[in-house]
Protein backbone atom coordinates (compact mmCIF):
# COMPACT_ATOMS: atom_id res chain seq x y z
CA UNK A 1 0.00 0.00 0.00
CA UNK A 2 1.46 3.17 -0.58
CA UNK A 3 -1.07 6.54 -1.63
CA UNK A 4 0.00 10.15 -2.04
CA UNK A 5 -3.07 12.41 -1.55
CA UNK A 6 -3.30 16.30 -2.38
CA UNK A 7 -5.46 18.47 -0.74
CA UNK A 8 -5.53 21.94 -1.74
CA UNK A 9 -8.31 24.97 -1.03
CA UNK A 10 -7.77 28.74 -0.10
CA UNK A 11 -6.15 29.17 3.02
CA UNK A 12 -8.37 29.34 5.59
CA UNK A 13 -10.24 26.53 4.20
CA UNK A 14 -8.86 23.96 6.72
CA UNK A 15 -7.03 21.81 4.30
CA UNK A 16 -3.15 21.31 6.64
CA UNK A 17 -6.10 20.45 8.85
CA UNK A 18 -7.89 17.61 7.18
CA UNK A 19 -4.08 16.96 6.23
CA UNK A 20 -3.17 16.12 9.30
CA UNK A 21 -6.08 14.34 10.40
CA UNK A 22 -5.73 11.70 7.81
CA UNK A 23 -2.07 11.91 8.43
CA UNK A 24 -2.64 10.81 12.44
CA UNK A 25 -5.35 8.34 11.58
CA UNK A 26 -2.97 6.56 9.21
CA UNK A 27 0.19 6.74 11.43
CA UNK A 28 -2.13 5.29 14.30
CA UNK A 29 -3.39 2.64 12.29
CA UNK A 30 -0.03 1.19 11.91
CA UNK A 31 1.22 3.15 8.33
CA UNK A 32 4.47 5.28 7.33
CA UNK A 33 3.21 8.69 7.37
CA UNK A 34 4.64 12.08 6.01
CA UNK A 35 2.71 15.71 5.74
CA UNK A 36 4.11 18.66 3.70
CA UNK A 37 2.64 21.52 3.70
CA UNK A 38 2.98 24.14 1.01
CA UNK A 39 4.83 26.80 2.55
CA UNK A 40 5.74 29.33 -0.51
CA UNK A 41 4.98 33.16 -0.14
CA UNK A 42 1.52 33.65 -0.22
CA UNK A 43 -1.56 36.28 0.42
CA UNK A 44 -4.07 35.70 2.86
CA UNK A 45 -7.31 34.26 1.03
CA UNK A 46 -4.16 32.41 -1.17
CA UNK A 47 -4.06 29.01 -1.88
CA UNK A 48 -2.67 26.33 0.17
CA UNK A 49 -2.36 22.65 -0.13
CA UNK A 50 -0.13 19.98 1.68
CA UNK A 51 0.66 16.32 0.75
CA UNK A 52 0.01 13.18 2.70
CA UNK A 53 1.49 10.10 1.72
CA UNK A 54 0.95 6.98 3.63
CA UNK A 55 2.70 3.81 2.89
CA UNK A 56 3.98 0.27 4.22
CA UNK A 57 7.12 0.78 3.82
CA UNK A 58 9.61 3.49 4.86
CA UNK A 59 8.36 6.95 2.26
CA UNK A 60 11.09 8.33 0.40
CA UNK A 61 9.99 11.67 -1.14
CA UNK A 62 7.44 13.30 0.67
CA UNK A 63 5.60 15.68 -2.03
CA UNK A 64 4.57 14.33 -5.04
CA UNK A 65 4.20 14.94 -8.67
CA UNK A 66 2.19 11.98 -9.39
CA UNK A 67 -0.76 12.03 -6.72
CA UNK A 68 -3.33 9.13 -6.34
CA UNK A 69 -5.63 11.78 -5.33
CA UNK A 70 -6.75 15.10 -5.12
CA UNK A 71 -9.33 16.88 -2.65
CA UNK A 72 -10.08 19.96 -4.44
CA UNK A 73 -11.85 22.26 -2.05
CA UNK A 74 -12.05 25.93 -4.88
CA UNK A 75 -11.62 26.12 -8.67
CA UNK A 76 -7.92 26.94 -8.59
CA UNK A 77 -6.94 23.55 -6.86
CA UNK A 78 -8.58 21.66 -9.12
CA UNK A 79 -7.05 23.66 -12.28
CA UNK A 80 -3.86 23.63 -11.00
CA UNK A 81 -3.75 19.28 -9.91
CA UNK A 82 -6.15 17.69 -11.96
CA UNK A 83 -3.49 16.60 -14.69
CA UNK A 84 -1.25 15.76 -12.41
CA UNK A 85 -3.21 12.70 -10.73
CA UNK A 86 -2.26 9.35 -11.46
CA UNK A 87 -4.87 7.10 -13.97
CA UNK A 88 -7.21 5.31 -12.05
CA UNK A 89 -7.04 7.73 -9.25
CA UNK A 90 -9.50 10.02 -7.05
CA UNK A 91 -10.48 13.40 -7.02
CA UNK A 92 -13.04 14.40 -4.94
CA UNK A 93 -14.50 18.35 -5.81
CA UNK A 94 -16.00 20.44 -3.83
CA UNK A 95 -18.99 21.58 -6.06
CA UNK A 96 -20.33 24.51 -3.81
CA UNK A 97 -17.40 26.18 -5.07
CA UNK A 98 -16.07 24.61 -7.90
CA UNK A 99 -18.21 25.33 -10.99
CA UNK A 100 -17.03 22.57 -12.99
CA UNK A 101 -16.23 18.88 -13.54
CA UNK A 102 -12.68 17.51 -13.95
CA UNK A 103 -12.44 16.49 -18.07
CA UNK A 104 -10.54 13.51 -16.68
CA UNK A 105 -12.42 10.15 -17.74
CA UNK A 106 -9.86 7.54 -16.35
CA UNK A 107 -10.06 8.89 -12.41
CA UNK A 108 -12.92 8.40 -9.84
CA UNK A 109 -14.43 11.85 -9.74
CA UNK A 110 -16.60 12.50 -6.15
CA UNK A 111 -18.81 15.05 -6.39
CA UNK A 112 -19.62 16.76 -2.86
CA UNK A 113 -21.41 20.07 -1.99
CA UNK A 114 -19.21 20.08 0.82
CA UNK A 115 -20.14 24.00 1.94
CA UNK A 116 -23.70 23.93 1.72
CA UNK A 117 -24.01 20.54 3.69
CA UNK A 118 -21.78 22.16 6.28
CA UNK A 119 -24.05 25.01 6.57
CA UNK A 120 -26.90 22.27 7.26
CA UNK A 121 -25.09 20.98 9.49
CA UNK A 122 -24.49 24.19 11.38
CA UNK A 123 -21.17 25.68 10.27
CA UNK A 124 -19.32 26.69 6.42
CA UNK A 125 -16.21 25.63 8.24
CA UNK A 126 -16.64 22.52 8.41
CA UNK A 127 -16.44 21.94 4.51
CA UNK A 128 -13.22 20.70 4.85
CA UNK A 129 -14.37 17.83 7.16
CA UNK A 130 -17.33 16.96 4.50
CA UNK A 131 -14.65 16.64 1.51
CA UNK A 132 -12.27 14.37 3.51
CA UNK A 133 -15.18 12.01 4.87
CA UNK A 134 -16.17 11.69 1.22
CA UNK A 135 -12.64 11.03 0.28
CA UNK A 136 -12.64 8.22 3.04
CA UNK A 137 -15.77 6.69 1.94
CA UNK A 138 -14.85 6.29 -1.82
CA UNK A 139 -11.25 5.31 -0.91
CA UNK A 140 -11.73 3.18 2.19
CA UNK A 141 -7.92 3.88 2.38
CA UNK A 142 -8.59 4.63 6.24
CA UNK A 143 -11.49 3.54 8.28
CA UNK A 144 -13.92 6.52 9.16
CA UNK A 145 -13.51 5.68 12.91
CA UNK A 146 -9.94 6.20 13.18
CA UNK A 147 -10.37 9.85 11.78
CA UNK A 148 -13.15 10.26 14.60
CA UNK A 149 -10.82 9.32 16.97
CA UNK A 150 -8.03 11.94 15.68
CA UNK A 151 -10.87 14.14 16.18
CA UNK A 152 -10.70 14.26 19.77
CA UNK A 153 -7.09 14.56 20.01
CA UNK A 154 -7.30 17.37 17.10
CA UNK A 155 -9.96 19.53 19.56
CA UNK A 156 -9.70 18.15 23.25
CA UNK A 157 -12.75 19.36 25.58
CA UNK A 158 -14.21 20.92 22.58
CA UNK A 159 -17.59 18.61 22.80
CA UNK A 160 -19.33 20.85 20.26
CA UNK A 161 -16.98 21.13 17.80
CA UNK A 162 -15.90 17.18 17.55
CA UNK A 163 -20.05 16.57 17.35
CA UNK A 164 -19.88 18.97 14.41
CA UNK A 165 -17.16 17.59 12.38
CA UNK A 166 -18.17 13.93 13.11
CA UNK A 167 -21.53 14.63 11.78
CA UNK A 168 -19.33 16.29 9.03
CA UNK A 169 -17.17 13.57 8.05
CA UNK A 170 -19.75 11.00 8.54
CA UNK A 171 -22.02 12.71 6.10
CA UNK A 172 -19.17 12.93 3.61
CA UNK A 173 -18.10 9.30 4.11
CA UNK A 174 -22.02 8.19 3.13
CA UNK A 175 -21.71 10.33 0.12
CA UNK A 176 -18.36 8.81 -1.18
CA UNK A 177 -19.43 5.53 -0.10
CA UNK A 178 -22.11 5.65 -2.17
CA UNK A 179 -20.52 7.63 -5.18
CA UNK A 180 -17.81 4.68 -5.26
CA UNK A 181 -19.90 1.49 -5.14
CA UNK A 182 -21.91 3.08 -8.11
CA UNK A 183 -18.88 3.45 -10.10
CA UNK A 184 -18.40 -0.01 -9.36
CA UNK A 185 -21.76 -1.16 -10.31
CA UNK A 186 -21.20 0.71 -13.49
CA UNK B 1 6.60 7.48 25.01
CA UNK B 2 4.19 6.95 21.96
CA UNK B 3 4.92 8.39 18.84
CA UNK B 4 3.85 11.59 17.77
CA UNK B 5 3.37 13.44 14.42
CA UNK B 6 5.67 16.45 14.44
CA UNK B 7 6.99 18.74 12.12
CA UNK B 8 10.79 18.60 11.73
CA UNK B 9 11.35 21.92 13.37
CA UNK B 10 9.13 21.54 16.63
CA UNK B 11 10.86 17.83 16.69
CA UNK B 12 14.34 19.76 16.25
CA UNK B 13 13.23 22.09 19.60
CA UNK B 14 11.67 19.07 21.51
CA UNK B 15 14.74 17.13 21.17
CA UNK B 16 16.94 20.21 22.50
CA UNK B 17 14.92 20.01 25.20
CA UNK B 18 15.86 16.31 26.05
CA UNK B 19 18.97 16.80 26.21
CA UNK B 20 18.67 19.05 28.59
CA UNK B 21 19.05 22.07 26.73
CA UNK B 22 17.63 25.37 28.50
CA UNK B 23 18.57 28.07 26.70
CA UNK B 24 17.49 29.67 23.26
CA UNK B 25 18.83 32.59 21.42
CA UNK B 26 17.77 33.09 18.25
CA UNK B 27 16.58 35.86 15.19
CA UNK B 28 13.09 34.58 13.23
CA UNK B 29 13.63 33.36 9.69
CA UNK B 30 11.67 31.55 7.35
CA UNK B 31 11.59 28.35 6.75
CA UNK B 32 12.66 27.64 10.29
CA UNK B 33 10.31 29.55 12.24
CA UNK B 34 8.76 26.65 13.82
CA UNK B 35 11.81 25.99 16.42
CA UNK B 36 11.91 29.71 17.90
CA UNK B 37 8.30 29.12 17.97
CA UNK B 38 8.22 26.25 19.76
CA UNK B 39 10.99 27.41 21.89
CA UNK B 40 9.58 30.30 23.12
CA UNK B 41 6.29 28.47 24.23
CA UNK B 42 8.23 25.32 25.70
CA UNK B 43 11.52 26.52 27.52
CA UNK B 44 9.28 28.32 30.16
CA UNK B 45 7.56 25.70 31.10
CA UNK B 46 10.49 23.99 31.43
CA UNK B 47 12.79 26.60 33.76
CA UNK B 48 14.46 27.38 30.50
CA UNK B 49 14.80 31.31 28.41
CA UNK B 50 14.39 32.13 25.47
CA UNK B 51 15.57 35.45 23.70
CA UNK B 52 14.46 36.46 20.75
CA UNK B 53 17.91 38.62 20.05
CA UNK B 54 17.88 41.99 17.97
CA UNK B 55 19.71 40.02 15.29
CA UNK B 56 21.47 36.99 14.16
CA UNK B 57 24.95 38.43 15.17
CA UNK B 58 23.68 39.07 18.47
CA UNK B 59 22.18 35.92 19.10
CA UNK B 60 25.80 34.31 18.08
CA UNK B 61 27.66 35.95 20.25
CA UNK B 62 24.64 35.03 23.40
CA UNK B 63 25.34 31.60 22.53
CA UNK B 64 29.19 32.38 22.69
CA UNK B 65 28.84 33.73 26.38
CA UNK B 66 26.21 31.12 27.82
CA UNK B 67 28.61 28.11 26.38
CA UNK B 68 31.13 29.92 28.54
CA UNK B 69 29.57 29.82 31.20
CA UNK B 70 28.99 26.08 30.73
CA UNK B 71 25.12 25.42 30.00
CA UNK B 72 23.77 23.98 26.89
CA UNK B 73 23.20 26.15 24.37
CA UNK B 74 21.40 26.39 21.02
CA UNK B 75 20.17 28.40 18.33
CA UNK B 76 18.30 28.00 14.82
CA UNK B 77 17.88 29.93 11.98
CA UNK B 78 18.03 29.74 8.18
CA UNK B 79 20.53 30.29 5.42
CA UNK B 80 20.69 34.27 4.95
CA UNK B 81 20.72 34.09 9.31
CA UNK B 82 23.81 31.78 9.76
CA UNK B 83 25.95 33.71 7.52
CA UNK B 84 25.03 36.54 9.77
CA UNK B 85 25.83 34.01 12.92
CA UNK B 86 29.40 33.82 11.35
CA UNK B 87 31.42 36.44 13.66
CA UNK B 88 30.12 34.52 16.23
CA UNK B 89 30.76 30.65 15.39
CA UNK B 90 34.02 31.86 14.45
CA UNK B 91 35.16 33.37 18.00
CA UNK B 92 32.91 30.06 19.50
CA UNK B 93 35.36 27.18 17.60
CA UNK B 94 38.59 29.41 18.48
CA UNK B 95 37.67 29.73 21.93
CA UNK B 96 36.65 25.85 22.11
CA UNK B 97 33.23 26.04 23.22
CA UNK B 98 30.32 23.73 22.65
CA UNK B 99 27.04 25.24 21.36
CA UNK B 100 24.17 23.43 18.68
CA UNK B 101 23.30 25.15 15.73
CA UNK B 102 20.42 24.45 13.30
CA UNK B 103 20.35 25.64 9.68
CA UNK B 104 17.60 24.72 7.66
CA UNK B 105 18.72 25.73 4.41
CA UNK B 106 17.11 27.79 2.08
CA UNK B 107 18.11 29.00 -1.74
CA UNK B 108 20.42 31.77 -1.83
CA UNK B 109 22.71 33.44 -2.39
CA UNK B 110 21.74 36.59 -1.01
CA UNK B 111 18.22 36.96 0.39
CA UNK B 112 17.35 34.29 -2.00
CA UNK B 113 14.15 32.50 -1.69
CA UNK B 114 12.46 30.13 1.06
CA UNK B 115 12.41 26.99 -0.64
CA UNK B 116 14.66 23.93 0.51
CA UNK B 117 17.86 23.37 -0.78
CA UNK B 118 21.55 22.48 0.30
CA UNK B 119 23.67 25.46 -0.87
CA UNK B 120 25.05 26.11 2.56
CA UNK B 121 27.58 22.75 1.80
CA UNK B 122 30.72 24.94 1.56
CA UNK B 123 29.90 26.93 4.61
CA UNK B 124 28.97 24.22 6.56
CA UNK B 125 31.42 21.77 6.43
CA UNK B 126 34.83 23.90 5.74
CA UNK B 127 34.59 26.66 8.05
CA UNK B 128 31.69 28.91 7.18
CA UNK B 129 33.88 32.02 9.31
CA UNK B 130 36.93 33.34 9.09
CA UNK B 131 39.70 31.22 9.94
CA UNK B 132 41.20 27.34 10.23
CA UNK B 133 38.77 26.03 11.94
CA UNK B 134 35.67 23.24 11.11
CA UNK B 135 32.12 22.71 13.06
CA UNK B 136 31.11 18.91 13.12
CA UNK B 137 27.68 18.56 11.07
CA UNK B 138 25.44 16.09 10.92
CA UNK B 139 22.76 15.99 8.11
CA UNK B 140 19.13 14.31 9.03
CA UNK B 141 16.62 13.11 6.68
CA UNK B 142 13.73 12.34 8.37
CA UNK B 143 12.44 14.13 11.36
CA UNK B 144 12.84 11.29 13.66
CA UNK B 145 16.80 11.25 12.50
CA UNK B 146 16.90 15.05 12.81
CA UNK B 147 15.20 14.33 16.37
CA UNK B 148 18.06 12.25 17.20
CA UNK B 149 20.73 13.90 15.89
CA UNK B 150 19.88 16.99 17.95
CA UNK B 151 20.25 15.12 21.16
CA UNK B 152 23.96 13.79 19.84
CA UNK B 153 25.02 17.07 18.79
CA UNK B 154 24.29 18.47 22.02
CA UNK B 155 27.10 15.22 23.18
CA UNK B 156 29.34 15.90 20.25
CA UNK B 157 29.69 19.54 21.28
CA UNK B 158 30.42 18.81 24.75
CA UNK B 159 32.85 16.21 23.61
CA UNK B 160 34.83 17.75 21.72
CA UNK B 161 33.88 21.62 22.74
CA UNK B 162 33.30 22.60 19.65
CA UNK B 163 30.09 23.72 17.52
CA UNK B 164 27.92 21.52 15.95
CA UNK B 165 25.91 21.84 12.72
CA UNK B 166 22.01 19.96 12.12
CA UNK B 167 22.31 20.96 8.12
CA UNK B 168 18.44 20.55 7.21
CA UNK B 169 16.25 22.09 4.34
CA UNK B 170 13.14 23.54 4.32
CA UNK B 171 11.65 20.28 3.56
CA UNK B 172 12.90 18.81 6.46
CA UNK B 173 12.08 21.53 8.82
CA UNK B 174 8.60 22.11 8.01
CA UNK B 175 7.47 18.10 6.56
CA UNK B 176 5.89 16.10 9.88
CA UNK B 177 6.52 12.40 10.24
CA UNK B 178 6.20 10.33 13.07
CA UNK B 179 8.73 11.23 16.34
CA UNK B 180 9.47 9.45 19.29
CA UNK B 181 12.00 10.78 21.73
CA UNK B 182 13.88 7.66 23.20
CA UNK B 183 15.94 9.20 26.23
CA UNK B 184 15.71 12.46 28.35
CA UNK B 185 18.71 14.56 30.14
CA UNK B 186 18.04 16.32 33.04
CA UNK B 187 19.98 19.50 32.77
CA UNK B 188 21.32 18.75 36.29
CA UNK B 189 22.62 15.00 35.11
CA UNK B 190 24.84 16.73 32.36
CA UNK B 191 28.09 16.53 33.47
CA UNK B 192 30.40 19.03 34.77
CA UNK B 193 32.58 21.38 32.75
CA UNK B 194 35.43 22.57 35.09
CA UNK B 195 36.90 24.98 32.19
CA UNK B 196 33.55 27.15 32.52
CA UNK B 197 33.20 30.47 33.56
CA UNK B 198 31.30 30.02 36.42
CA UNK B 199 32.43 32.31 38.99
CA UNK B 200 36.06 31.71 40.66
CA UNK B 201 35.50 30.87 44.39
CA UNK B 202 38.02 28.36 45.56
CA UNK B 203 39.28 27.68 42.23
CA UNK B 204 42.14 28.86 39.63
CA UNK B 205 41.12 31.56 36.94
CA UNK B 206 39.16 30.13 33.85
CA UNK B 207 40.05 32.54 30.55
CA UNK B 208 37.76 31.87 27.42
CA UNK B 209 39.29 33.79 24.90
CA UNK B 210 39.85 33.55 21.31
CA UNK B 211 42.83 36.48 21.15
CA UNK B 212 46.93 35.16 20.73
CA UNK B 213 48.76 38.20 19.34
CA UNK B 214 51.79 36.18 20.00
CA UNK B 215 52.50 34.27 16.71
CA UNK B 216 54.20 31.29 18.53
CA UNK B 217 51.12 30.76 20.41
CA UNK B 218 48.55 31.16 18.08
CA UNK B 219 50.07 28.28 15.79
CA UNK B 220 50.16 26.01 18.98
CA UNK B 221 46.60 27.04 19.34
CA UNK B 222 45.71 26.25 15.41
CA UNK B 223 47.25 22.51 15.14
CA UNK B 224 46.00 21.83 18.63
CA UNK B 225 42.33 22.69 16.94
CA UNK B 226 43.81 20.82 13.77
CA UNK B 227 44.46 17.60 15.80
CA UNK B 228 40.75 18.10 17.79
CA UNK B 229 38.90 18.05 14.33
CA UNK B 230 41.34 14.99 13.17
CA UNK B 231 40.13 13.53 16.36
CA UNK B 232 36.25 14.14 15.20
CA UNK B 233 36.85 11.79 12.18
CA UNK B 234 35.98 8.57 14.28
CA UNK B 235 32.59 9.96 14.70
CA UNK B 236 31.66 9.59 10.84
CA UNK B 237 28.16 8.10 9.85
CA UNK B 238 26.70 7.17 6.99
CA UNK B 239 23.99 4.68 5.19
CA UNK B 240 25.00 2.41 2.33
CA UNK B 241 21.38 1.45 0.76
CA UNK B 242 20.70 -1.43 -1.65
CA UNK B 243 24.90 -1.57 -2.27
CA UNK B 244 24.85 -5.38 -1.69
CA UNK B 245 26.44 -7.14 -4.71
CA UNK B 246 27.26 -3.72 -6.79
CA UNK B 247 24.97 -1.60 -8.62
CA UNK B 248 24.94 -0.05 -11.64
CA UNK B 249 24.85 3.02 -10.39
CA UNK B 250 25.66 4.57 -7.09
CA UNK B 251 23.65 7.71 -6.36
CA UNK B 252 25.42 9.81 -3.23
CA UNK B 253 23.18 12.18 -1.62
CA UNK B 254 22.38 13.49 1.87
CA UNK B 255 19.51 15.15 3.59
CA UNK B 256 16.09 15.51 1.23
CA UNK B 257 17.48 14.04 -1.67
CA UNK B 258 18.95 11.08 -0.49
CA UNK B 259 15.04 10.19 0.83
CA UNK B 260 14.06 10.81 -2.75
CA UNK B 261 16.78 8.74 -4.10
CA UNK B 262 15.39 5.78 -1.90
CA UNK B 263 11.95 6.20 -3.92
CA UNK B 264 14.01 6.66 -6.98
CA UNK B 265 15.30 2.99 -6.26
CA UNK B 266 12.04 1.27 -5.74
CA UNK B 267 11.09 2.98 -9.24
CA UNK B 268 14.64 2.11 -11.30
CA UNK B 269 14.21 -1.74 -10.01
CA UNK B 270 11.06 -1.90 -11.54
CA UNK B 271 12.96 -1.30 -14.56
CA UNK B 272 15.46 -4.07 -13.85
CA UNK B 273 18.35 -0.77 -13.09
CA UNK B 274 20.20 -1.36 -9.84
CA UNK B 275 20.51 2.05 -8.22
CA UNK B 276 22.39 1.99 -5.14
CA UNK B 277 22.25 4.95 -2.07
CA UNK B 278 25.32 5.96 -0.32
CA UNK B 279 24.06 8.34 2.17
CA UNK B 280 26.49 10.36 3.95
CA UNK B 281 24.82 11.51 7.57
CA UNK B 282 28.33 13.28 8.79
CA UNK B 283 29.15 15.68 6.39
CA UNK B 284 32.05 16.99 8.24
CA UNK B 285 34.34 14.13 9.38
CA UNK B 286 33.26 13.17 5.63
CA UNK B 287 32.79 9.32 5.47
CA UNK B 288 35.06 9.02 2.44
CA UNK B 289 36.92 5.68 3.16
CA UNK B 290 33.33 4.37 3.08
CA UNK B 291 32.30 5.52 0.02
CA UNK B 292 35.49 4.48 -1.91
CA UNK B 293 34.64 1.29 -0.26
CA UNK B 294 31.07 1.17 -1.52
CA UNK B 295 31.65 3.05 -5.21
CA UNK B 296 34.02 -0.15 -6.02
CA UNK B 297 31.02 -1.88 -6.26
CA UNK B 298 29.16 0.38 -8.71
CA UNK B 299 29.53 0.95 -12.39
CA UNK B 300 29.18 4.28 -12.18
CA UNK B 301 28.42 7.23 -9.01
CA UNK B 302 25.88 10.13 -9.54
CA UNK B 303 25.62 12.74 -6.92
CA UNK B 304 23.03 14.50 -6.70
CA UNK B 305 22.24 17.63 -4.68
CA UNK B 306 20.15 20.36 -4.14
CA UNK B 307 22.99 23.07 -5.45
CA UNK B 308 25.32 23.40 -8.05
CA UNK B 309 27.57 20.90 -6.40
CA UNK B 310 29.10 21.18 -3.70
CA UNK B 311 29.49 17.96 -1.70
CA UNK B 312 30.50 16.30 -5.17
CA UNK B 313 33.98 17.85 -4.57
CA UNK B 314 34.17 15.82 -1.55
CA UNK B 315 32.93 12.31 -3.54
CA UNK B 316 35.57 13.23 -6.67
CA UNK B 317 38.04 13.59 -3.06
CA UNK B 318 37.08 10.54 -1.80
CA UNK B 319 37.08 8.53 -4.86
CA UNK B 320 40.10 10.01 -6.47
CA UNK B 321 39.53 9.49 -10.22
CA UNK B 322 38.91 5.68 -9.96
CA UNK B 323 35.08 5.26 -10.75
CA UNK B 324 33.74 8.23 -13.01
CA UNK B 325 31.47 10.73 -10.90
CA UNK B 326 28.76 12.74 -12.27
CA UNK B 327 26.35 15.38 -10.80
CA UNK B 328 22.91 16.42 -10.86
CA UNK B 329 21.45 19.17 -9.56
CA UNK B 330 18.28 20.77 -8.93
CA UNK B 331 18.38 25.20 -7.29
CA UNK B 332 16.71 28.06 -6.32
CA UNK B 333 13.90 25.49 -4.00
CA UNK B 334 13.40 23.28 -6.73
CA UNK B 335 13.44 19.80 -5.83
CA UNK B 336 13.88 16.46 -7.84
CA UNK B 337 11.05 13.99 -8.43
CA UNK B 338 12.21 10.29 -7.89
CA UNK B 339 11.55 10.16 -11.85
CA UNK B 340 14.33 12.45 -13.07
CA UNK B 341 17.09 10.63 -10.37
CA UNK B 342 15.80 7.18 -12.78
CA UNK B 343 16.47 9.53 -15.62
CA UNK B 344 19.83 10.49 -14.79
CA UNK B 345 20.54 7.17 -13.54
CA UNK B 346 19.32 5.33 -16.92
CA UNK B 347 21.52 8.41 -18.89
CA UNK B 348 24.82 6.78 -17.40
CA UNK B 349 24.27 2.82 -17.93
CA UNK B 350 22.95 3.41 -21.72
CA UNK B 351 25.34 1.82 -23.90
CA UNK B 352 26.46 4.18 -26.61
CA UNK B 353 25.25 2.64 -30.12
Amino acid sequence: MHNEIVMAGFGGQGVLLIGKMLAYAGMNAGNEVTWMPSYGPEMRGGTCNCTVVLSNHPIGSPISKRPHALIALNLPSLDKFEDAVRPGGIIVVNTSLINRLPKRTDVTVVPVPANEIAVELGSAKAANMVALGAFLGASGLVDEEGVEGVLVEAFPNRQKLIELNQKALRRGFEIGQAHAAAVAAG
Amino acid sequence: MAKKLMKGCEAIGEAAIHAGCRLFFGYPITPQNEIPEYMSARLPQVGGTFVQAESEVAASNMLYGAAGAGCRVFTSSSSPGISLMQEGLSYIAAAELPVVVVNIMRGGPGLGGILPSQSDYFQATKGGGHGDYRVLVLAPSTVQEAADLVIDAFDLADEYRNPVMILGDGLIGQMMEPVEFKKEIKPEDLPEKPWATTGRAGRQQNIINSLYLDPEQLEAHNWDLHRKYQRMAKEVGYEAFNTDGGCDVLIVAYGTVARIAKTAIDLAREKGLKIGLFRPITLYPYPSDALLKTAEGAKAVLVSELSTGQMVEDVRAAIAGRKPVHFYGRVGGMVMGPEDLVEQAEKLVAVPA
